[in-house]
């Protein structure tokens, strides 16, 4: 509603502002039609507003206004200087109020009686000059500083902005290959970055949600229905969508028309509706969304549909097609025929719709700018209107790769994940010559895009990387490229239909270096690669079962710790990964601490606070109550415990070395971590030797110490006769029978004879000593 | 109608485009490969921060390749339908004036000239074979698709 108001706002400004000229020259000349119509015009705006916003006051004032110029238009009034000042004092108590609106107060009570008296014929020529209408708010508001700029003057600034990008490339790539001062460095480093920003800038500029397009179809079609005796629910989706600020305004037209057709000829009246068994309402659908290089608006109804058979009889009778050719017509095709000039399915034109305007001119609107118009109808249940319109100028985030020496992008939102064929959670194999690609026991087709794009390409399939593409309304397949580069956000455009034609690219972009890049189509390149996208619909969960019937392995990242030690973690207890300046870290209570936002961390993996400024990476550990920070250099890869676990000596921040990828590595014990930080509160849930196999904090945790203390650790349920259940306090102990229970508690004042503190190793050691010696009791 | 023409070598052979239709005349720089596109799409290339889509005017008229001496490629470029295209040419000469209106080419010319020709138009230079750009763009296999 404040967007409403502001648009509001600024349209009554920008008329005033013209109008100011104008009200001058109709003073001295009040039979100037021209003027008197410009400023009726503003009036009425004015007035049809008020309506829609309820501010009464306004809108009888313009309605006065409009009533006493609409006489004077209709030649049943002379304007007299006496009715020029009445309307022109009426046009600065308006302006002044716009002020208080804008200023977002509310418009004082008041009566604007005398003004509009004035306007009556045969008033005192006297007009109360200021009458005290408006707080000091008018004098102290401040408009919103916009001024109305031509998309060629944007369109110049920008294709400068991109050539400045390919300078600025062009001297960096000159300044790495000749040593400069430092300063040098300092101030290009500088230059690109407002360079950046300043692209950034100037791409948006362009860019517009296409939420305002949509903004003002409610009321539209509120007043529609409203006219015609229907009941009609709008409903919107997609708002989100970015699309160029010209294009917005190209198809506001269309859309508006097709909308209008679907409430004046698609849905019936809510007799018509009860009668053929709908409900009473009426639903319209309105939605966006992105698909390849494109942008798709469904405007759908559920009315009565198109008739097709009556379409082709008008279309005969109209002569625009002859009857053994209507006869050959396909059900889409026929549906085609409203797209055809002259004609009109209503049978009656209304006032709605029986404008002049038909399809005809939708269609030749929508393709003048690229874009296509479908239509879908079942006779009885609705009608399904697409425009396709393309996305130019559109901003893609995309993921650039590469083939040999040639790059290409992806779009970032058809790429679910990106693993690398050798990693240990993969495995390459051909079935009948076609590749799949089992990852983490999920099996789906694997195409080269070496192989599909018919390029050499000097690795093995091994060697490359593979990502997970899920292209919109298909299933997912990987694709093995040569390497992977960058996220960049692109502006993509269209490319020329010849390469369209191949039906792999959803357009082409300018790298950063100002060298072309083909943007693919995740959909087109497993249509050329030959994925089947029925085929593999039954495939990934009989592979999922049979993963999680194997050996449950357990996820790890493996790192490099701040000294560079090899070291891997349970995926499990990390939350994620943050990044945070080094001023953040600092010594507090005793140790050291990081600022996350709002909340203040114990930092482990470092001696003393970061020197010298920079980044310092952090896992940002969780157990499901409090949380930890790992300081840590760079994340290698992520892989799965397979190997023994060799325990350490003595209990400290490592639990053991294990092989990880044939590397030793030193596993992170998560447990010490937050003991030993007194990650103060922790969580009520239920370990076990019988451990609870969903409690992680279990599983992560207390597992591997449970495991170090001689236990074989079993689920929560089973028959089998356990030595040890271990509970969490006030949880329920698990089906399966044991003969000694555990209890822990959550907080170290809550610990006595029953229960022990769940971060007190020593406690917890000797209980489970204990249970393993006294066992069987 | 003294329309402006651009004489160019296209396969050892002079030829003549619409000036009109001609933006530029640049040397190309690196281009970039369209893997899996119609033969006669040679590459991508970047004009002052735009894309051009690169025609192989050779291929796009179903002749052999002419040697490049030196690998400086020169082209025209052209706008058709919103999209830029650089026509490679073996040469660029000059710009004449059309003296008649294209007249039909009686003799059998090969295949690709033939799709491609818009006529003979007299100019000072001596008659010359006028070239239509849309034809060369779209290539021998849309021609053949469409026939």
């Amino acid at each position: 509603m404040d967007d409403l108001i502001a648009d509001f706002v600024a349209e009554c400004r920008d008329m005033l502002e013209s109008l100011g000229g104008e009200i001058v020259a109709w003073e001295a000349q009040p039979d100037d039609r021209a003027r008197l119509d410009s400023i009726f015009r503003f009036v009425h705006t004015v007035k049809g507003n008020c309506g829609f916003f309820e501010f009464p006051r306004l809108e009888s004032l313009s309605h006065a206004a409009e009533d006493a110029l609409a006489d004077v238009r209709a030649g049943r009034r002379q304007a007299d200087p006496a009715l020029v000042s009445a309307v022109l004092a009426v046009i600065d108590r308006i302006g002044e109020m716009v002020e208080v609106i804008a200023s977002g107060e509310k418009l004082p009570e008041g009566h604007d009686g005398d003004l509009i008296d004035a306007l009556q014929p045969g008033a005192e020529a006297a007009v109360p000059a200021a009458a005290a209408v408006v707080g000091e708010a008018a004098a102290r508001s401040v408009a919103p500083r916009t001024i109305r700029l031509s998309v060629e003057l944007l369109d110049r600034v920008m294709s400068g902005v991109s050539d400045m990008v390919l300078a600025r490339n062009e001297l960096a790539r000159r300044l790495r290959d000749s040593s400069v001062e430092v300063e040098v460095d300092s101030a290009f480093e500088r230059l690109s970055g407002i360079i950046a920003e300043m692209r950034d800038a100037i791409t948006r500029t362009r860019m517009q949600r296409i939420e305002n397009l949509f903004v003002g179809l409610p009321r539209m079609v509120r007043d529609l229905t409203g006219e015609l005796g229907k009941q009609v629910l709008v409903d919107i989706d997609g708002g989100d969508v970015e699309l160029d600020r010209e294009m917005i305004e190209m198809i506001r037209d269309p859309l508006t028309h097709i909308v209008r057709n679907a409430v004046d000829h698609g849905i019936e009246k809510p007799a018509d509706r009860l009668k053929a068994g709908k409900r009473e309402i009426g639903l319209l659908t309105v939605s966006a969304r992105q698909s390849g290089n494109q942008i798709l608006i469904d405007i759908v109804d559920d009315g009565r549909g198109i008739d097709g058979k009556k379409l082709v009889e008008k279309a005969v009778a109209a002569g625009i097609i002859d009857a053994a050719e209507g006869g050959k017509l396909s059900a889409k095709e026929r549906l085609a025929l409203i797209f055809e000039a002259g004609l009109s399915t209503a049978r009656e034109v209304t006032s709605i719709s029986g404008r002049g305007v038909g399809m005809d001119v939708v269609r030749s609107n929508v393709e003048r700018i690229g874009g296509v118009v479908e239509v879908d109808s079942r006779p009885g249940q609705g009608t399904r209107m697409t425009l396709r319109v393309p996305l130019t100028l559109t901003i893609i985030p995309a993921l650039t790769v590469s083939i040999g020496s040639q790059h290409f992008a992806i779009p970032r939102s058809a790429i679910e994940e990106i693993v690398r064929a050798n990693g240990e959670s993969v495995t390459l194999s051909q079935v009948g010559g076609a590749g799949v690609a089992t990852i983490r026991g999920r099996r789906v087709p694997e195409i080269a895009l070496a192989d599909v794009l018919g390029l050499p390409s000097a690795l093995s399939d091994e060697e490359r990387t593979l990502i997970v593409l899920k292209p919109a309304g298909g299933d997912v397949y990987a694709l093995a490229v040569d390497k992977v580069h960058d996220h960049e956000e692109l502006v993509v455009k269209p490319a020329a239909p010849a390469i369209m034609a191949t039906g792999l690219y959803a357009g082409t972009t300018l790298a950063d270096d100002g060298s072309p890049i083909l943007l693919f189509d995740a959909a087109g390149l497993a249509r050329v690669g030959g994925v089947r996208i029925e085929a593999q619909e039954r495939t990934p969960r009989g592979a999922e079962k049979s993963a999680s019937a194997g050996a449950a392995e357990v996820p790890v990242l493996l790192f490099r710790d701040v000294h560079g030690a090899r070291r891997a973690i349970r995926l499990g207890v990390v939350d994620r990964i943050e990044e945070v300046p080094a001023e953040a870290i600092q010594p507090g209570a005793g140790q050291l601490r990081v600022q996350l936002g709002e909340v203040i961390l114990p930092v482990a993996g470092l001696d003393r606070p970061p020197e010298g400024g920079g980044k310092v990476r952090l896992f940002r550990l969780n157990d499901g109550r409090s949380e930890v920070a790992l300081a840590f250099r760079e994340v290698i890869d992520m892989a799965s415990l397979a190997q023994e676990i060799i325990p350490a000596g003595v209990a400290g921040p490592v639990e053991g070395v294990t092989l990880v990828n044939g590397e030793p590595a030193e596993l992170v014990d998560a447990h010490w971590l937050f003991a030993s930080l007194g990650a103060g509160t922790a969580s009520a849930r239920t370990p076990l030797c019988r451990l609870p196999a969903d409690d992680a904090w279990m599983q992560n945790m207390l597992r591997p110490i449970v495991e170090a203390a001689g236990y074989r650790v079993v689920g929560g349920d089973g028959d089998e006769q356990a030595d040890l259940v271990i509970v969490a306090e006030g949880a329920e102990p698990p089906a399966g029978a044991a003969a000694r229970t555990i209890w822990l508690s959550a907080s170290p004042d809550a610990a006595n004879e029953n229960s022990i503190y769940r971060y007190d190793r020593a406690g917890l050691m000797q209980a489970l000593k204990g249970a393993a010696q006294g066992g069987g009791k | 109608m003294n329309a402006l023409l651009l004489i160019v070598t296209i396969a050892g052979q002079r030829v003549a485009l619409p000036a009109a239709s001609v933006e530029s005349v640049v040397e190309l720089e690196a281009l970039i490969p369209v893997p899996r596109a119609a033969e006669h799409i040679a590459g991508l290339s970047a004009l002052r921060s735009r894309v051009l889509t690169v025609i192989d005017c050779n291929k796009a008229l179903e002749l052999p390749a002419t040697a490049q001496p030196g690998g400086i490629r020169e082209a025209a470029v052209v706008e058709l339908d919103g999209h830029h295209y650089a026509l490679i040419v073996d040469g660029v000469e000059d710009v004449v004036e059309a003296l008649s209106e294209p007249a039909p080419v009686r003799a059998a010319m090969g295949p690709g000239w033939e799709r491609a020709s818009q006529g003979m138009v007299e100019t000072e230079e001596g008659a010359l074979l006028l070239i239509d750009v849309a034809t060369l763009i779209a290539g021998p296999e849309a021609s053949r698709a469409a026939a």
